[in-house]
């Protein structure tokens, strides 16, 4: 499955700057596995014990994968994957 | 430094003191690349606290997707401080994930007098800035394609 991802201004770093990047996979892990393959280090921007981190958003198209399984969350071809580090902090 | 508008440093008050004791959030969005906060836009605090913000996560989408279509970035990113000093917490600095941005405080804790103070947040590190409000930006020299407001 070939999909687009939107990579947010703070990872950009790992992708020669780049705002979209092409990357494969039937799953959002899949789809990171292979950005990881070719982005070395954003998965552990992304990744954390086996999860997404608290603070990081992905979407495929509209759907935040949080609601949708994850990691495992499904992705076709030709869909939009959209990372956003979530805008959050508090007084504490 | 961060040179704002009187309108915009006025409108996010007003959001702050409107939603305290929760703390209220949100973005002033600018053009790429101008570093001048131009649009004010309220975000609606997810988590309802008075000790943590979180913007929602559809609304996060929409808002990046529209600020992208009009080519514009987040500026500034505010929020308020109900009960303590306008200064960033070891939660604002370690979730700040926005290296360009302007981390704009509010604390509201003196319900007469406001305090404001901006800051970068790099990987973790909180650097304060010096604030400098203006009426207009036609004056601020804040770059060469200044627009006069409209």
């Amino acid at each position: 499955m070939a999909v687009t991802v939107s990579i947010p201004t703070i990872l950009r770093t790992h992708t020669g700057g780049e705002k979209t990047v092409p990357a494969a996979g039937a799953t959002v892990a899949e789809v990171i596995d292979d950005l990881e393959a070719n982005h070395g280090g954003l998965k552990a921007r992304l990744v954390k014990d086996g999860a997404l981190h608290r603070f990081v958003n992905v979407y495929v198209n509209d759907e935040d994968v949080r609601f949708a399984g994850g990691l495992e969350a499904k992705v076709a071809d030709g869909d939009n994957v959209t990372i956003l580090p979530a805008v959050a902090g508090g007084a504490r | 430094m961060l040179t704002i508008r009187r309108d915009l440093v006025d409108a996010m008050v007003a959001h702050a003191r409107r939603d305290h004791p929760d703390e209220a959030c949100g973005v002033l969005a600018g053009p790429e690349g101008t570093d001048r906060p131009e649009r004010f836009i309220p975000m609606l605090n997810a988590a309802r606290s008075p000790t943590f913000y979180e913007f929602d996560s559809a609304d996060l989408l929409r808002l990046y997707r529209e600020m992208d279509a009009a080519d514009e970035v987040p500026v500034v990113i505010y929020h308020s401080h109900t009960a303590t000093e306008a200064y960033p917490s070891r939660t604002d600095a370690k979730i700040a994930q926005e290296p360009f941005a302007h981390y704009v405080l509010i604390s509201t804790r003196d319900q007469h007098e406001h305090e404001l103070r901006s800051f970068r947040i790099v990987e973790g590190v909180v650097t304060e800035e010096p604030v400098e409000v203006v009426e207009s930006y036609r004056f601020a020299h804040t770059g060469p394609d200044d627009v006069p407001e409209q």
